[in-house]
């Protein structure tokens, strides 16, 4: 392998173990992701993918092996982990925005707080945020008056705004109406083609289909099966990976 | 085809359907509504013979002054009157300066002292020119909020210099010639009963939220102390905590620290109030969701900004109620302080029916107390329903 490719490789994942009490979540993950690839994790619920990406940021510690985010060893070293964390923007199935800010208050917050970004700039950004996220007429309002759709734009303009290196994405339209998941999806495509790494846990196939360049099959705490999207959907290897593909894609 | 424009219906009733359909809807609603005029009537009615034949008002007339700042020098007076003047003037700025947020609290002390004013005034007081200048004062400070540069940050800064200030004022120092210090012992009345209210409540939120957090720490040892605390205050009476704090504090305090009695007593309200502010703040903290603290480690917070800028403000929002009902039950406790020998509005009353030429004035006496404790609690209220409407308790 060259020093070209080496230097790449953004997130590496080597035997990657989990238990949570007794139970083996992730068993031995290997995984390395490059600069501006775009990852799609998909499988059974309680297969271990969400666990495993919430690893990569280190809201879940791994137990066994190594993960290398950005060429930093992530260890219980806090002030690794927060420096990770400034790199790796994370978007939630559930939003989680700050309900007691604003929109633009939630963008604003960290670059101020963490990155100590003047007030006036920190807000400029954010506002350029929100047009790139089609809502900056909703700047002042409060979580709680905007919809589902809304909430989760202003999530992904909120992690954005730390001018992350990687992008996470855990189940991001699984709590959307039908509706709202399209204007969601729209934002996470123009993303990935912007040249954003990106690692996504979802079921949207059409997403995948669109922009993934790899995608991953999780069943039972391992990866069973990777490839393109075109190996994955038109020649799947794995009965396993058939099976789930049949009863997702059936109707 | 057109869509209807529908209006929702009127519910507008005037006063007369509004009793026909409240009080005199069925004829069983009728008999409740007799009967329970009847009854007021024959109640009130003697306590108003009462307060118009037999009561001696003439004993808060004569003892009002005593009653308000008990054996406070009267020579320094003024110093009070000051503190009242400066409330005024911080009234007055906050509602020039916030407007809507603080109109409701600046029209209520602007009517309570044309109130005071008046009944000075019936009662051939010198008072009433004092309440007349705090009106004067109040508005004019309006005024000044409508046009002053940076008129938030003055507004909030006056305001977190105030307490202090309060304090500097009432007990004077050595250092300040215009403001020769005055002994402890003569703080009492219900100027005693307010600066305990005040300082034991600012002293014991901060000492609470720090016991919730510590509650909730990581750390084994700060967490069994927390616990340790909260539990072994919140075990003893109110009473017990005052005498320990009476009798205890001396003796961990250096010799020469002699702390005065009102100190001591204002220690024991801290103490014992954080140990039940603790438990409502935590109650705070665990209704903030899970994923409130991961969206924030997510960003790169570290715990302590989390902690200040995510959790503790919804954490607190959430139990402003909680918070408030401790305020209000604080100030009610002052009363316990005579217990450990203090004069507060209450004990101020006892010894006030003692009096020989006053002797048999339980009724007023204590009436008026119970007027005065009520009064400031009204205001309370109005205050915890005002901070919830700006927070937005319960709708965002």
């Amino acid at each position: 392998m060259s020093d070209e490719t080496k230097s790449q490789e953004i997130i590496i994942c080597r035997d990657v173990h989990k238990w949570f009490d007794s139970f083996h979540v992730l068993k031995g993950i290997n995984l390395t992701v490059r600069k501006s690839e775009v990852v799609v994790v998909f499988g059974p619920s309680g297969s271990g993918k969400s666990t495993f990406i919430r690893c990569i940021n280190r809201l879940e510690e791994h137990q066994r092996g190594q993960i290398i985010v950005d060429g930093v060893e992530l260890t219980n070293d806090i002030r690794n982990i927060e420096t990770i964390r400034q790199e790796v923007g994370m978007v939630f199935q559930s939003f989680n925005l700050f309900p007691h800010l604003t929109a633009i208050q939630n963008i604003t917050l960290a670059p101020f707080w963490v990155r100590r970004t003047p007030r006036e700039q920190s807000s400029e950004l954010a506002m350029q945020l929100l047009t790139r996220v089609g809502i900056p007429e909703q700047a002042d309002k409060y979580p709680g008056q905007l919809s589902g759709g809304q909430q989760q734009r202003v999530a992904i303009a909120r992690a954005l705004a730390m001018q992350p290196r990687i992008m996470l994405f855990d189940e991001p339209t699984s709590a959307l109406d039908p509706e709202m998941i399209k204007e969601v999806l729209d934002v996470m495509v123009e993303l990935a083609r912007s040249g954003m790494t990106i690692v996504a846990v979802t079921h949207e196939m059409g997403f995948a289909r669109a922009v993934a360049n790899r995608m991953i099959f999780f069943d039972r705490g391992e990866i069973v099966e990777q490839g393109t999207p075109d190996q994955i959907f038109n020649h799947p290897q794995n009965d396993r990976t058939k099976l789930f593909l049949s009863q997702i894609l059936r109707h | 085809m057109a869509a209807i424009d529908l209006r929702p219906p009127r519910l507008t009733v005037g006063p007369l359907a509004w009793v026909r359909k409240n009080l005199f809807s069925t004829w069983y609603n009728t008999a409740l509504t007799l009967g329970v005029s009847w009854l007021l009537y024959s109640s009130l009615k003697s306590a108003a013979l009462w307060s118009q034949t037999e009561a001696r008002w003439g004993v808060i007339e004569a003892n009002l002054t005593l009653f308000m700042i008990g054996q406070y020098p009267r020579e320094e007076l003024w110093r009070i009157w000051l503190v009242i003047y400066l409330l005024a003037a911080l009234v007055g700025l906050a509602w020039g300066t916030w407007r809507n947020a603080a109109r409701g609290f600046a029209v209520m002390a602007l009517g309570a002292g044309a109130a005071f004013a008046l009944i000075c005034f019936a009662l051939n007081w010198e008072a009433w020119i004092n309440w007349l200048i705090a009106d004067a004062i109040l508005l004019i400070f309006f005024l000044i909020g409508n046009f002053l540069p940076y008129a938030s940050r003055v507004t909030v800064v006056g305001w977190l210099l105030y307490f202090p200030a309060i304090f500097l004022l009432v007990a004077g120092s050595r250092h300040i010639a215009a403001l020769p210090p005055v002994e402890m012992s003569a703080w009492s009345g219900l100027l005693l009963t307010l600066l305990l209210t005040i300082v034991g409540n600012l002293g014991s939120l901060p000492l609470g939220i720090l016991l919730a957090l510590g509650r909730q720490s990581k750390l084994p040892i700060v967490r069994y102390f927390s616990i340790g605390y909260i539990e072994l205050i919140r075990g003893v009476p109110l009473v017990t905590v005052l005498y320990m704090a009476d009798i205890l504090l001396p003796l961990f305090l250096p010799v020469d620290v002699r702390p005065d009695r009102v100190i001591r007593a204002m220690v024991g309200f801290i103490l014992f109030e954080a140990a039940y502010q603790a438990e409502n703040v935590r109650g705070g903290l665990q209704s903030i969701h899970r994923g409130q603290y991961e969206a924030a480690h997510a960003l790169g917070l570290s715990g302590a900004l989390t902690t200040a800028l995510i959790v503790l403000p919804q954490a607190l929002r959430a139990v402003v109620p909680a918070l408030f009902n401790s305020f209000i039950s604080l100030f009610k406790d002052t009363s316990l302080v005579a217990i450990i020998g203090l004069f507060d509005l209450l004990r101020i009353a006892r010894s006030v029916i003692a009096q020989p030429e006053w002797l048999g004035t339980h009724r007023e006496v204590y009436l008026f107390a119970f007027l005065i404790y009520w009064g400031f609690n009204l205001a309370f209220t109005y205050g915890n329903r005002r901070v919830e409407q700006a927070l937005g308790v319960g709708k965002r």
